[in-house]
């Protein structure tokens, strides 16, 4: 016989057996990173490559350490950032407008789908020059690029969220009689935000790489551009060096997006309870 | 039984329906819900809603709620007409609160703040609300749960929560659509006695939607039978037994009386 269980409280035991799963990653990373840089290391010497195909690992710390006491690097640096963050920042802003209108209204999302499609398929690097041309060689054109880049991921996860909204949530609001506004602001909004979220991470990540092309390709500051200037130099460590910056860049936007989950859905599976 | 809530019928009825009838689909191929249909539920009175699927009992219940505009006739609560020239009068839903078969409980707001939604909407300060909030929380038997989410409590303890939600804003009148359809028979069974008692406490008009025989012999005044194709009205049950019923009851002759004429009646018409 079943006892009565089921009006005793769920949840509370369903994320309990996983704290050796938190600790693991946590000894079990610096220990793959070590493994990793001592085969990097013996590789190099007992190889004897040279340090133009492959530097030694303390060589590209070297590098690091010279470019994080250089203020020029951190301004190239703070270039990136700013140009990834305001193309993110564009792209959030028309992707989730434009994605609650094309989840709303079929027959908008069918009028303007194939040019979504469009500029999906469109290696949207290659725009670049034609941004170059129009804007120049400055900031702008990379914010361009960094936008274009991360707006498809977010628009298409707001669409999915607000036509995601549960029915019988909807009937609760209409037999509220909630007006238009208060069912988007209480209902559609807060229920399409992890799918928002979600189209964030993805993005964040895209806008990184826009900006970095951006500035190799078409620039004279950056991340991108110092990337460049250091293969120019033939100083391989230095190529290293940047690539340690920009990682820790994407590092970085990452996990200050899943913060953002934590701070917005704190309701949602995605977050684990306490 | 506290008969002189039904005896007052003479007065307005919480629900007049006359002539509603409900037609779905296309031109080419429609699908007749409703028939024609007419009814009165008195002020206070537990009325149940019971009939095999596609009888159209939902399709009711959701018309009454506004949910659904009737093909035709008129519909009144409290009085007041609920649809005027294809709009939804707000002052007759504000005496309807609906429970669905699902709690509907949004994820992303704690217990005491799902049951405060409605009157956010209308307007009502935090503090209020919140206290109104409390004051529910404690009558349908969830203190101690007003912080959580609601995917940390039980589809019963959501259930209640989703009842209290729908008295928050003191409507006159309950209607529940198959409330406790997806529960488990033993959480089932004290949701119906919970019901009684907080309908007992509240003296709310409720119109509830089932398909299960003993729970709406257990709770009903009175159990209205509907009959598919088109759905229409078969009949119409008293079930004069006294109140506050136990569990016990569903041993009692009358109840096994009404039970077994509703069980003939089912197995003839579906």
């Amino acid at each position: 016989m079943s006892a009565p269980v089921t009006d005793t409280p769920t949840g509370f035991t369903e994320k309990k057996a996983s704290t050796r799963d938190t600790l693991l990653p946590w000894i079990t990373t610096p220990v793959l990173v070590l493994v990793l840089l001592l085969a990097w290391h013996f590789y190099v010497s007992l190889a004897n490559v040279s340090a133009f195909i492959l530097p030694a690992p303390a060589k590209v710390w070297d590098a690091w350490m010279d470019m994080l006491s250089s203020s020029r690097a951190w301004s190239h640096t703070w270039l990136t950032v700013y140009v990834t963050l305001v193309g993110f920042a564009w792209a959030l802003v028309v992707g989730v407008g434009l994605g609650v209108l094309l989840g709303r209204m079929r027959w908008l999302e069918l009028t303007l789908n194939p040019f979504i499609i469009a500029t999906q398929v469109i290696p949207k690097v290659a725009l670049l020059p034609l941004f170059v041309v129009w804007f120049g060689f400055g900031n702008t054109s990379k914010v361009i690029v960094a936008a274009i880049l991360a707006f498809f991921p977010i628009l298409t996860n707001t669409v999915l969220g607000v036509k995601s909204v549960d029915m019988g949530h909807h009937d609760v609001m209409t037999s509220l009689n909630a007006s238009r506004w208060q069912i988007f602001r209480r209902l559609e909004l807060p229920s399409s935000l992890p799918y928002i979220l979600t189209g964030m991470e993805v993005g964040i990540v895209l806008a990184i790489i826009g900006a970095i092309v951006g500035e190799y390709l078409g620039g004279n500051a950056g991340l991108g551009f110092m990337l460049v200037s250091k293969m120019n130099g033939y100083e391989t460590d230095g190529l290293f060096a940047v690539i340690i910056q920009m990682t820790l860049l994407g590092f970085f936007f990452y996990f200050a997006t899943g913060a953002l989950r934590r701070l917005l859905i704190p309701w949602h599976q995605s977050v684990n309870l306490k | 039984m506290d008969t002189s809530a039904i005896g007052h019928s003479a007065q307005t009825p919480a629900i007049s329906i006359d002539r509603i009838e409900k037609w779905f689909g296309t031109r080419d191929n429609p699908v007749h819900a409703l028939a024609p249909t007419d009814l009165n539920v008195p002020e206070g009175e537990l009325l149940v809603l019971l009939g095999p699927s596609g009888c159209g009992k939902t399709t009711l219940l959701r018309m009454i709620g506004g949910l659904l505009e009737p093909t035709s006739g008129t519909l009144s609560i409290e009085g007041q007409s609920l649809w005027r020239g294809g709009e939804r009068h707000g002052e007759a839903l504000a005496e309807l609160g609906m429970v669905f078969q699902d709690a509907n409980l949004f994820p992303w707001l704690t217990i005491e703040d799902n049951i405060a939604l409605p009157l956010e909407l209308k307007g009502v300060g935090r503090k209020e609300r919140i206290a109104r909030a409390h004051e529910l929380i404690k009558l349908v038997g969830i203190t101690g749960f007003e912080k959580r989410w609601p995917r940390e409590l039980s589809g019963g303890m959501r259930q209640r929560a989703a009842i209290a939600r729908a008295l928050s804003y003191d409507p006159k009148i309950l209607l529940m659509d198959e409330p406790f359809g997806a529960l488990d028979a033993m959480t089932r069974d004290s949701m119906n006695l919970e019901l009684q008692r907080i309908w007992m406490e509240t003296r709310k008009t409720i119109v509830l939607v089932t398909h299960s025989i003993s729970e709406a012999v257990f709770l009903a005044d009175r159990i209205v039978l509907l009959s598919p194709r088109p759905g229409r009205i078969d009949t119409i049950i008293d079930v004069p037994m006294p109140r506050p019923r136990s569990l016990d009851v569903q041993a009692a002759n009358e109840f096994q009386t009404v039970a077994k004429q509703l069980r003939h009646r089912l197995a003839e018409i579906s």
